[in-house]
């Protein structure tokens, strides 16, 4: 029992942050002395103490499952699963929350910012983003997945007016929702092989699945969903773009959690997809391009949010890189030669989020304190921000790599990787694999370079000669906490890394290669700063030097930024493709949108007759049988008389009213048909439908233009004679067929017999209409509201702009 | 383009319609009720109480419609979907899947043994969204004039 409600706790975890997104509004209307943001800090701290205790239990070493039946029907259940990889995550999403959270209380100001808006998608969010990471059922980690893409496109958004931030906002949502599906279609691809949307099932038939002929499908589907919430290239593009967002935004949903959803969904489906050579290629390929792609474009960046961006970028995919370097430990023996990768890369997961969220923070405080994030305009703010400046120096020599911070040791770990690919002698490495130690040094010069940038372009050398548009000082202590936290952090993980060895390194490596180990089997995990003069020290001194050179004569190198023409950048790409999607598609709806009804009724009528004229001509469906037709009476000839005479009214009548009456009489005659056949509520129905719409046609009578038959062109009038023609022939041909042909046993035989019974009504069409077809009527009541208000805002809109004009 | 107006002063019609309204309001509602065991029921009720207000406003004209009756049929509409969604829900406190219907026969006063199905609720919903609905249509476009 007491396990049961533990379990449950989880769930509530997870859909806390929604709860109590609904309160918020409340809470900010009710207090408007008080920051909202102090409410909301309790939500993530409390969570976080939650997930604490259990790292600090064990439980995550023996796996959490609990799940609830959300459609058990379609295998689709909310599974929360946890394991070290999941705590791992949890423990970032709460903790840098509840650090982001306490920021941004200082960051924006109660008086101007609209706070309840704000942190009512940051706890989207974060409910979001759990509910991703502790999901085991593929669809609704979907599900989650795309809310995480909603909060942050209306993040970036968040200060709407500004026309670069919903630019922004709109590219982050084409890009990751278009990976979303993607990655949609890859998990439906899994179903189908295996026959179940549950993660620990499906990796529990990884043999089935790697061999099956949708594997490789399946995986480029589902990569692309990673790749463009993680923002690997090309897809990086809208990363820089969400900068828009407000600093506390950017360091939180994107460098510390959000776009680290893909490394998390790459992680997790490792042990299904890790055994293949595409696998372990396109991971590490696509990320070590990226991390020299993203450093590379980092030095040239003049907003420091900018250089954080594509820092970002390129720190996303070398831990992308590491997890497919190390995806080939599979094929080996000696194993924890080549895991040293996947260690390397859940540290320095840990390491970024340490170092990126403190100089996210840093940045955010530059900018509130001196009103630019310009490198061009800011310098010597080291004597008026001492405290932020350490904060700083902490931050970016952790991120260039350098001792004894916490980024030195896991960038030793990532050249060792690398250089272990050469030796590895499978998936051909020894030819393309040289890439790898190459594009990883090269990508760690520049990452040295802009992380130098960033500190002394901003704190050091001479102070602004022009006035910065705020007087700069010293951010206020609330502030400064967070940050420092971050940056104490990078300094204890830096001396003491044992603190996360066994603790949660050594459970997520277990989550992402579970074959590798037998039954109570661990990991080894070792980090050191000191390893002898190897490699990988020589690497690092290479860095520093060729960096500090580089650094020093930026501006004499900076040139070859301008190499790369304008016009063939992925920007403008995604921008022409955009702005001609736009036009492509304005030009072929205006094509059949004329405005004319009598057009689209053209266009409907005709689709109808042709599709179900050859569908009735090629599959021979015609019959004609009189066998089960009813006498004809004289009433039933009277009423068709009656009709009929009604139709050629309508059709030769010189003036709309008369029209409009005749049609009237045929829909009355029809309902006496209804009567005649003894279906009352039929006759009804059409009864008042009748009445109703006569009066509705004589509203709408002032509105028509005048009835002018003659001046019609023939062709005009012969293709409306061909359609009708067509409609009254092809739907004669249905009627006729379908009551001489049976196919299948009648279904009325079933409401007659049950309509009673278990609706308990007699009734039947009623009972169908609540009851047995009760989904129906729902939605046909929606649409019906829909079309009334459609109806409404269409004719009003318009009174009022006419009123205008 | 000349104006027309649909409504002359029609002594006689408005003078029927005063007696009618009540007699097709009163059936409507007796159809809406009516409609689990015999003709009727919540589409065929709401569309008639409707016809009776379209004759109100032929006999009459909107602005005196609107005065006699000042409702917001955009917002009857809504609640009708609200109710009709509620009845749905509704099913979740029993633990069966959404819509799921019941009914029993319960001894009321005056009206002896009687049969009361959530159906009804339902088919409530329906019929205040088919008034709704009819009436907005007609008299966003009866306005337009």
């Amino acid at each position: 029992m007491l396990g049961g409600f533990f379990m449950t706790f989880l769930h509530w975890a997870i859909l806390a942050p929604f709860l109590f997104a609904v309160l918020v509004p409340l809470i900010y209307k009710a207090t408007p002395r008080v920051h909202t943001g102090w409410f909301v800090l309790s939500l993530p701290v409390v969570l976080f103490i939650y997930f604490f205790q259990l790292l600090i239990n064990g439980k995550h070493k023996k796996t959490i499952i609990e799940t609830v039946e959300w459609i058990p029907s379609l295998g689709i259940n909310f599974t929360a699963y946890l394991d070290g990889l999941g705590l791992l995550f949890s423990l970032l999403i709460t903790g840098i929350g509840s650090l982001v959270v306490l920021y941004s209380i200082y960051y924006l100001s109660k008086e101007k910012e609209q706070l309840n808006t704000f942190y009512v998608y940051l706890l989207m969010f974060m409910g979001a983003m759990l509910g991703v990471v502790l999901s085991d059922n593929t669809i609704v980690l979907y599900t989650f997945w795309e809310i995480t893409s909603f909060s942050s496109f209306l993040l970036i958004g968040y200060w709407y007016h500004r026309e670069k931030s919903r630019y922004g906002a709109q590219k982050s949502m084409l890009i990751t929702v278009f990976g979303g599906l993607s990655m949609l279609g890859g998990f439906i691809f899994l179903y189908l092989i295996t026959g179940t949307f549950s993660i620990r099932e499906t990796i529990a038939q990884s043999e089935v699945i790697i061999t099956h002929d949708l594997f490789i499908p399946a995986m480029i589907l589902i990569l692309l969903g990673a790749f463009t919430k993680s923002a690997q290239f090309p897809f990086y593009i809208w990363l820089p773009d969400a900068m828009e967002a407000p600093t506390p935004v950017s360091a939180y949903l994107h460098s510390a959690t959000m776009v680290k959803a893909g490394i998390y969904l790459v992680a997790r489906l490792s042990p299904i997809f890790a055994y293949s050579a595409e696998w372990f290629w396109s991971l590490s390929l696509f990320g070590i391009f990226t991390l020299f792609w993203g450093s590379f474009n980092a030095v040239k960046q003049t907003d420091l949010k900018a250089i954080l961006a594509f820092s970002t970028v390129s720190q996303l995919g070398m831990i992308m890189s590491l997890l497919g370097v190390g995806a080939a430990a599979l094929h080996f023996e000696n194993f924890e030669y080549y895991t040293v990768a996947i260690l390397a890369s859940v540290f320095h997961l840990i390491n970024h989020a340490t170092f990126k969220g403190s100089l996210f923070m840093v940045v955010g405080i530059v900018d509130h304190e001196t009103g630019t994030r310009d490198i061009r305009k800011l310098g010597g703010l080291m004597s008026f921000m001492p405290i932020t400046f350490t904060i700083a120096i902490i931050g970016a020599f952790s991120m260039a790599g350098l001792p004894p911070f916490n980024g030195f040791l896991s960038k030793e770990m990532f050249f060792t990787s690398m250089l272990r690919v050469l030796e590895m002698g499978i998936f051909q490495a020894e030819t393309w694999g040289i890439l790898l130690p190459v594009l990883a040094w090269i990508g760690s010069v520049f990452t040295f370079i802009y992380s130098m940038v960033l500190v002394f372009k901003t704190f050091t050398g001479k102070q602004p000669r022009e006035k910065l548009p705020k007087e700069p000082h010293e951010a206020p202590i609330g502030m400064l906490i967070p940050p420092i936290i971050l940056a104490s952090l990078v300094i204890v993980f830096g001396f003491f890394p044992d603190l996360l060895a066994y603790t949660i390194i050594e459970p997520t490596m277990t989550s992402i290669l579970p074959s590798l180990l037998s039954e109570n089997a661990h990991f080894h995990v070792h980090i050191t700063m000191w390893h002898g003069f190897t490699p990988e020290l020589f690497m690092t001194i290479g860095v520093v030097t060729l960096g500090t050179i580089l650094f020093l004569t930026i501006s004499k190198w900076k040139k070859i930024y301008e190499l790369h023409p304008e016009k063939l950048t992925l920007n403008k790409f995604y921008d022409a493709s955009l702005s001609g999607l736009d036009y492509s598609s304005e030009r072929f709806t205006r094509f059949y949108m004329t405005g004319f009804i009598r057009d689209y009724l053209v266009f409907i009528f005709a689709f109808m007759i042709v599709l179900v004229g050859t569908s009735i001509a090629t599959t021979g469906a015609f019959s004609f049988n009189t066998e089960n037709v009813a006498p004809i009476g004289i009433y039933e000839i009277l009423l068709a008389i009656v009709m009929i005479a009604g139709t050629m009214t309508t059709l030769f009548s010189r003036s709309r009213l008369t029209a409009i009456i005749a049609l009237g009489s045929v829909g009355y005659s029809l309902s006496l048909f209804f009567v005649l056949f003894r279906a009352p509520d039929l006759a009804l129905t059409q009864l008042i439908i009748e009445t109703v719409s006569v009066a509705l046609f004589l509203l709408a009578f002032y509105h028509l233009p005048e009835l002018k038959r003659k001046e019609k062109k023939l062709r005009f009038r012969l293709v409306n004679f061909i359609i009708s023609l067509g409609v009254g022939v092809i739907v004669t041909l249905i009627a006729i067929s379908a009551n001489s042909e049976r196919v299948k046993e009648t279904i009325a035989t079933y409401f007659i017999e049950n309509s009673y019974k278990l609706g308990g009504g007699k009734n039947m069409v009623n009972v169908i209409l609540v009851d047995f077809r009760g989904f129906d009527t729902l939605f046909e009541i929606t649409v019906l509201g829909i079309a009334a208000l459609a109806i409404y805002s269409m004719i009003k809109l318009r009174l009022s702009r006419g009123e205008e004009g | 383009m000349k104006k027309t107006r649909l409504k002359t002063n029609d002594i006689i019609l408005q003078t029927i319609t005063k007696i009618v309204l009540f007699i097709i309001v009163t059936f409507s509602i007796y159809l809406f009720f009516a409609g689990h065991n015999a003709p009727g029921g919540g589409f065929i009720g709401g569309l008639m109480t409707s016809s009776a207000i379209v004759l109100l406003l032929i006999a009459y004209d909107i602005k005196t419609v609107k005065k006699l009756l000042p409702v917001n049929y955009i917002k009857i509409a809504a609640a009708g979907l609200f109710i009709a969604v509620m009845t749905g829900v509704g099913s979740f406190f029993f633990s069966v899947p959404f819509l799921t219907h019941t009914f029993g026969h319960f001894h009321l006063p005056i009206l002896g043994d009687t049969e009361l199905a959530t159906a009804v609720l339902f088919d409530l919903g329906v019929y205040l969204v088919v008034i709704g609905v009819t009436m907005t249509i007609i008299q966003t476009i009866g306005e337009t004039e």
